[in-house]
């Protein structure tokens, strides 16, 4: 009884918005595009951060990474003095590191060098990672041919190498190369896998295995190349010793991660003269993100905020006027007996309606925008279900907040000169 | 003994009074305070109108008539002095309690007509249903049955700027009579016709009337006055005379 008599007034609320269509459809314009901006903007600010969280996650989150950098100073010194350039990260670093830290469960040291390599007839430089079996499990990878290598092999100082899906493709390796030999540097190996690669960047630090076309263990690297590389440089030729560019570290605690990077920022800093190596950590990255989503958020939830605001304002000002025009049909309905109440209910319910139906309309602007952001920019939009919820409750409530005082206006009419109003 | 006797018949006469008066005013006042003088509208007034009988309240303009009809309408409290309706002391109610008394017990005709124009015939006669609370069905079927009764029964899908003055007099009508109420006040119910259409308005409010409505109407026409059996003459806020059979 109660409900039919709310859809009756909901039905009259949207038979006298149809008697003005073009007044409603204008008034509701504020709101339609205040919300279509709201989920729009949602949609692309929550694919941006997924996309980013997405990317620190493919760090891990327990991971800390240490690399090796090349310190502005040595930079300059080496220039002017020796031709041999020194610095990173040491195997000393790395014994170091396993040895202090009890929550460090598991680590992998990785060596970066470039060799011409050769499959068959295609012959190229390759980007080469000197690296652990633990490497395998710290960056997972999906193996899409044969296998990783394992302690065994590094133990067994195997001349085993396993490429990447962007070596593969220089060297036009195929699953069928399996088993055969690529020649690195002068030397023999085996391929014994190829792993997909990801690709992108976290922040500012590099996913692990960007840009590298194998891998191979580290001892085998050290016994067949040594720790000294020439690199080519426009000047000439500098002789560079880097022991390790890399340590990736896991922590078997997501509450030790940063108390360990702090304490291996410690301990390095006692045993480097240089800062010439620099520790990052995932999880601060993703906490960052998460803070930068936030601030995101809340520039959104203004801008927003502000718009939905004018969209209300709008259908206020409407519908003072509407009460003003229709100050007799109040008399008229006050006469024949309907309490205040009543004529609240009634101008609020037409107010909600019409924010509402904005709102409606607004959320499937909004949901199509980013359809088409992403279908012409390639950008990743994402529209949650609160992205969706959230706009409709906010519209019924402009619709509430904003037709109040039209609707209390209306009721203040006073039968008896409304029924004089012409 | 004899003062006695003559208390006993006082008291019958109160219960008369009870039982035959729909409405009664007490020694009323409206006075509006307007600048330095206060205007008296109406000037002290007793009166007891019967149920079943059929009032019109005449005078002048500025005679204090329309004031005279917003009071008995419960549309405004006099500013001293007590309203009874059918017993009922109305003259303090708050505003939500004569809201109440007016959609059960008054039913308004206006010289205007004072339909709403976006609705219907039928929606114009169904509203004193909706705020009773009447489910839809059932209020379409009463408003059908006012609409015959009024002889609009092929006019009830229509808007009131498709009908003539007289038809949607009718309707007015109609609407009144929705909720069964126990007085109708018409205020100039055929101003705004012409003399034809007017006499067949007042037809049917005399034919209401028989059919034991209790009407009160205000009006300055003396022949449109001549349908009702007793009429009050005011002026200057006052009850200048009565007269009726």
């Amino acid at each position: 009884m109660h409900q039919s008599r709310l859809v009756r007034n909901i039905w009259l609320g949207i038979e006298n918005l149809l008697l003005h269509k073009l007044r409603s459809f204008l008034t509701m314009l504020g709101v339609v595009f205040g919300v279509g901006s709201v989920v729009a903007m949602l949609a692309v600010g929550e694919g941006a951060s997924k996309e980013a969280l997405r990317q620190i996650q493919k760090l891990g989150s327990n991971n800390i990474i240490i690399n090796s950098i090349k310190s502005l100073q040595e930079e300059t010194s080496t220039q002017q003095r020796s031709r041999m350039s020194m610095y990173g990260l040491t195997y000393l670093d790395y014994q170091r590191i396993n040895e202090s830290f009890p929550c460090i469960h598991k680590s992998a040291p990785a060596k970066l060098i470039r060799k011409e390599s050769r499959v068959g007839s295609n012959t190229l430089e390759l980007r080469i990672v000197g690296t652990t079996s633990e490497w395998f499990e710290l960056v997972p990878r999906q193996i899409l041919a044969g296998r990783v290598f394992e302690k065994k092999d590094v133990d067994d100082l195997s001349a085993v190498a396993v490429l990447t899906e962007y070596g593969a493709r220089k060297l036009l390796a195929t699953k069928n190369t399996i088993g055969q030999i690529v020649r690195i540097g002068g030397d023999s190996f085996e391929v014994i896998g190829i792993i997909k690669t990801e690709s992108g960047q976290a922040g500012n630090i590099q996913i692990p295995d960007q840009q590298v076309d194998a891998y191979i263990p580290l001892i085998t690297i050290r016994k067949y190349f040594g720790d000294v590389f020439t690199k080519r440089t426009s000047g000439g030729s500098i002789r560079e010793l880097v022991e390790l560019h890399q340590i990736i570290v896991q922590v078997d605690n997501t509450e030790n991660v940063e108390s360990t990077a702090a304490g291996i920022e410690r301990m390095l800093q006692n045993f480097h003269k240089k800062k010439d190596y620099e520790v990052s950590v995932p999880l601060t990255l993703l906490k960052q993100a998460e803070a930068t989503k936030r601030t995101f958020n809340i520039v959104l939830g203004s801008i927003a905020s502000i718009s939905l605001l004018v969209g209300g304002i709008g259908i206020m000002n409407i519908m003072l006027a509407s009460v003003t025009e229709r100050t007799r049909e109040i008399g008229i309905r006050r006469a024949i007996g309907a309490k205040r109440s009543q004529i609240i209910v009634q101008f609020l319910i037409e107010t909600v309606v019409l924010s509402t139906i904005g709102g409606i309309v607004g959320l499937a602007m909004g949901i199509i925008i980013p359809i088409i952001i992403t279908y012409f920019s390639s950008m990743p939009t994402v529209i949650t279900l609160q992205s969706i919820i959230l706009p409709l409750f906010i519209s019924i409530g402009i619709g509430i907040v904003f037709g109040l005082y039209p609707a209390i206006n209306a009721a203040k009419v006073d039968p008896i000169i409304a029924l004089r109003h012409e | 003994m004899k003062d006695l006797k003559v208390r006993a018949r006082k008291k019958e006469n109160n219960k008369q009074c009870k039982t035959m008066d729909i409405v009664r005013f007490n020694n009323i006042y409206k006075i509006y305070e307007m600048g330095a003088e206060p205007v008296k509208a109406i000037d002290g007034i007793s009166v007891a109108f019967q149920k079943g009988s059929f009032w019109a309240i005449m005078g002048p303009s500025g005679s204090g008539k329309s004031t005279m009809m917003n009071i008995l309408g419960c549309l405004d409290r006099p500013t001293s002095g007590r309203y009874f309706l059918e017993d009922k002391d109305v003259s303090t109610l708050n505003d939500d309690a004569l809201s109440d008394i007016r959609l059960r017990y008054i039913g308004f005709i206006f010289q205007s007509f004072n339909l709403i124009p976006q609705l219907t015939v039928q929606k114009n006669i169904e509203l004193p249903l909706y705020y009773l609370g009447w489910d839809a069905h059932k209020s379409a079927e009463r408003a059908k049955e006012l609409a015959e009764k009024v002889g609009l029964e092929t006019r009830l899908n229509h808007r009131p700027a498709e009908l003539s003055g007289g038809q949607m007099q009718r309707v007015a009508v109609a609407r009144a009579l929705a909720a069964e109420p126990h007085i109708i006040l018409a205020d100039e119910p055929t101003g705004n016709l012409d003399s034809h259409t007017g006499n067949q308005i007042m037809e049917l409010l005399a034919s209401l009337n028989k059919e034991g409505t209790t009407i009160i109407m205000v009006t300055h026409e003396a022949d449109i006055a001549a349908f009702a059996r007793n009429r009050l003459h005011m002026k200057d806020g006052l009850v200048e005379r009565i007269e009726g059979n």
